[in-house]
């Protein structure tokens, strides 16, 4: 019973990064009609700010020593750490709080990137058949990943959790397992939690206030909202800058699960895209549920037993599902009629 | 009606003497060229195929760094390096046989269709006479059986799968890089002495050739030594989260996780496995161990601080104090400004090896390089004496055990050698069981 807590555990976090970048997917493709395939690498992007203001807080001064030298007879490098050196133990916390704080650089940074490559490239692709919006967008992620490889190299770089978050949480005592029968790391629950406020977070954006009524009626009806003489491919660029961003804040908090590379976004594109065709094209709630029912699937398969049974079934999982869906019910699980079904 | 003045007759005796002209430099060329691209009398080009990208592009770029430096070294410039040390003194560094040593490079992209494409171009358009490079013992087995068919040599790169010289060895083909078998034979001791003989194992294994002989291995050698083994799992290449496969560890009765990863699968796994607590954890009474089989330093920075205290083995390390490997640091870190890696290492000896070989045999035909290769001994390479064996073309010499260090004292100083194990003790026959399957062949000589 512990290990099915446990694999629905993974489930709930392999689902809420899915879920983070197919609500902002599927967020794109209402509003604009764009089939983003470069939304993976907005997520891998997210991930690089952190390990940029990283780098940054973790600048070391170099004064090259007078008596050592390397193995290589070159003057041995001598490193002091900037940051400790300048501002103490508020030096030392940042450094250890770097992927929460980084968060605070990543959201206009995301948003910025958004807006310039709405503007700058997909808005050109408006009236042009899925296929080529779908060649450009994944031309671009090729791009953005062959960017931050030849600056970062292609080896993971890794991101520590801060020290706090970076244990285990005895989640079996609160279910009235015996102790150390379903533990789990602590900042998976974190991330968890992030992208459940982020997901609740856009929800109640367009629910609640003026603007997501006017967003939520111009994907309803676009030409009708123009009439009205609401400039609604504003609106549409902001919702293209706040979907980069929430892709951005999912790979932020995802770089102590994974640790960063360049190729960390085409791992995601394949599996969100399906997650959204699965939820329904176009349906933020169906994004959300397909991201956390094809995470927790995906752990099951996973499963010894299951893999006993079925060996070779954790690899294949999704896309079955995927297949499935598609023949039994074209439009997705809450998708509308019409979106995408021919 | 007109009158032809073409003969069916004159018309075949003109297309016969045509053809036979046409036909005739072609087979003058054969006969004078024995096999497939012999150089010319000023210069001779060897191709450098290494993943350029994808996920093992950084250990690419450090072997192709030290082909360059191989080259340089070859052609008379620089300090030499391990030209200095090596027991063979043929080459002089006037090049190979008197020509100069040029190169062209492929992007094996670490997939073994793009690494056969690349070097394929290679041989064809380039006239490489040798191929070498190569992070992947998929790309390796592979680029190994293109070379047999074209007749030309092969040099692997870093491959550590046992099949590269069992089932898939080919007489075209030599590899200098230790494998999965003499891993689990140098490791198994030092496993045996820090943590006993009464261990349950969980293996994790990339399900590929490597993994799969690499599990056999390990699962092999720790079972002679009265470890059992609770499970066995594969996992698929490029996983990325591995939470899936590490949370059944959790109440398996395992106290000894075995990560048959490398590279980025190596990183994300064992990074995951502490973020899990696995190292926290106290099973059967005993601190819960992980294990990582094949090592690398470039992996080793990609995981951080998660690797310090794990035990696995390596082929050769930087900070070896013989003179062999600090000429080849010296000649690298000067080039460069940082040391070279084990891939770099292994690299730069085959080019080295392969050079001599043909220097020795005063042919470039692969067949007299094979000659001059098969049972060859040789040491001043950075690995203690070393045998070219001629039943299967695998070099046996001294394995490294190494550990994750726990104070490095720089960004590239995170393993250190706690123990070499001798050639002896690494050596098998060569009908073993885990490289049984497989014909070395004939050499092909091409053309």
């Amino acid at each position: 019973m512990g290990d099915i807590v446990l694999q629905i555990l993974n489930g709930l976090d392999k689902g809420s990064a899915y879920a983070l970048i197919a609500l902002g997917l599927t967020l794109i493709f209402g509003t604009l009609g764009v089939v983003n395939f470069a939304h993976g690498a907005l997520f891998m992007l997210g991930a690089f700010c952190t390990v940029t203001f990283n780098k940054l807080i973790s600048f070391q001064r170099v004064t090259l020593s007078e008596t050592e030298t390397t193995a290589w007879g070159s003057p041995l490098e001598i490193r002091e750490p900037v940051m400790e050196a300048w501002f103490g133990d508020f030096g030392l916390w940042l450094i250890d709080y770097s992927v929460l704080a980084s968060i605070v650089v990543a959201i206009p940074v995301m948003f910025i990137i958004g807006v310039v490559m709405e503007r700058g490239l997909i808005k050109h692709f408006y009236s042009r058949p899925h296929a080529e919006q779908i060649l450009v967008t994944f031309g671009l992620a090729i791009v953005l990943q062959e960017v931050i490889r030849t600056f970062f190299g292609a080896n993971p770089i890794p991101q520590p959790a801060p020290d706090a978050l970076r244990g285990m949480m005895d989640f079996g005592t609160l279910l009235g397992f015996e102790p150390g029968r379903v533990p789990y790391p602590t900042w998976r629950f974190v991330y968890f939690f992030f992208a459940a406020a982020i997901i609740g977070g856009v929800f109640a954006f367009l629910q609640f206030t003026t603007f997501g009524m006017v967003v939520r009626a111009g994907m309803a009806d676009r030409e009708t909202v123009g009439l009205l003489g609401i400039d609604i491919d504003k609106r549409f660029t902001f919702m293209f800058g706040l979907a980069a961003t929430v892709a951005g804040l999912a790979g932020v908090m995802y770089t102590p699960i994974l640790s960063p590379d360049y190729h960390l976004g085409m791992d995601f594109l394949v599996l969100s895209f399906i997650v959204v065709v699965v939820g329904g094209m176009g349906s933020l709630p169906g994004a959300v549920a397909a991201g956390f029912l094809l995470g927790i699937l995906q752990s099951f398969a996973s499963m010894n037993e299951v893999k006993a049974l079925l060996p070779g079934i954790d690899q294949i999982i999704i896309y079955l599902v995927a297949v499935i869906i598609l023949l039994t019910r074209p439009r997705g699980l809450l998708g509308r009629a019409g979106v995408m079904e021919d | 009606m007109s009158k032809s003045n073409f003969s069916r007759r004159g018309v075949l005796k003109t297309g016969a003497a045509f053809g036979g002209a046409l036909a005739a430099p072609t087979f003058f060329t054969s006969a004078a060229n024995a096999f497939t691209n012999a150089p010319g009398a000023s210069a001779v080009t060897l191709g450098f195929n290494v993943p350029q990208s994808g996920a093992y592009a950084d250990e690419g770029a450090d072997e192709l760094r030290a082909y360059e430096l191989a080259v340089k070294h070859l052609n008379g410039e620089g300090d030499g390096g391990m030209l200095n040390t090596f027991s063979s003194k043929v080459l002089d560094g006037t090049g190979i046989l008197g020509r100069k040593v040029e190169y062209v490079t492929g992007d094996t992209q670490t997939k073994s269709d793009a690494a056969r494409a690349s070097a394929r171009s290679m041989i064809e358009q380039d006239g490489a006479i040798m191929i070498t490079g190569g992070s992947s013992s998929g790309v390796a087995v592979a680029v190994q059986g293109l070379c047999q068919e074209a007749g030309v040599i092969f040099m692997s790169g870093l491959t550590h799968s046992n099949d590269t010289t069992g089932k898939d060895k080919k007489a075209n083909g030599f590899r200098h890089f230790f494998n999965a078998y003499m891993s689990a034979a140098a490791l198994a001791p030092v496993l045996s002495a820090n943590y006993g003989n009464d261990r349950n194992a969980y293996h994790l294994t990339a399900d590929y050739t490597w993994g799969w002989t690499q599990e056999e291995s390990i699962a092999a050698a720790t079972e002679s030594l009265g470890w059992n083994t609770v499970n066995k799992v594969r996992t698929p290449l490029g996983a990325g989260d591995f939470s899936q496969y590490i949370t059944p560890i959790l109440n398996s009765g395992a106290d000894t996780l075995i990560l048959n990863h490398y590279g980025r699968d190596m990183v994300n796994s064992l990074t995951q496995a502490v973020q899990f607590g696995l190292r926290d954890r106290q099973v059967n009474g005993k601190d819960f161990q992980i294990v990582v089989p094949l090592y690398s330093r470039l992996m080793a920075q990609g995981a951080g601080e998660n690797v310090k205290g794990i035990f696995g083995s390596t082929n050769w390390h930087w900070s070896l104090q013989d003179e062999a490997s600090q000429a080849f640091v010296r000649s690298f870190g000067q080039e460069y400004g940082f040391p070279p890696s084990q891939a770099a290492h292994t690299c730069y000896v085959q080019a080295l090896l392969y050079a001599d070989a043909v220097q020795r045999a005063g042919d470039f035909n692969p067949c007299a390089v094979v000659e001059a290769l098969e049972g060859f001994e040789f040491d001043g390479m950075g690995n203690g004496p070393t045998l070219y064996r001629a039943d299967d073309h695998q070099c046996f010499k001294d394995v490294l055990v190494v550990k994750g260090k726990d104070n490095p004292s720089n960004q590239f100083d995170l393993l250190e050698v706690v123990d070499v194990t001798p050639a002896e003790q690494v050596t098998y026959a060569p009908d073993h069981p885990m490289f049984a399957g497989g014909e070395l062949g004939t050499c092909n000589p091409g053309a």
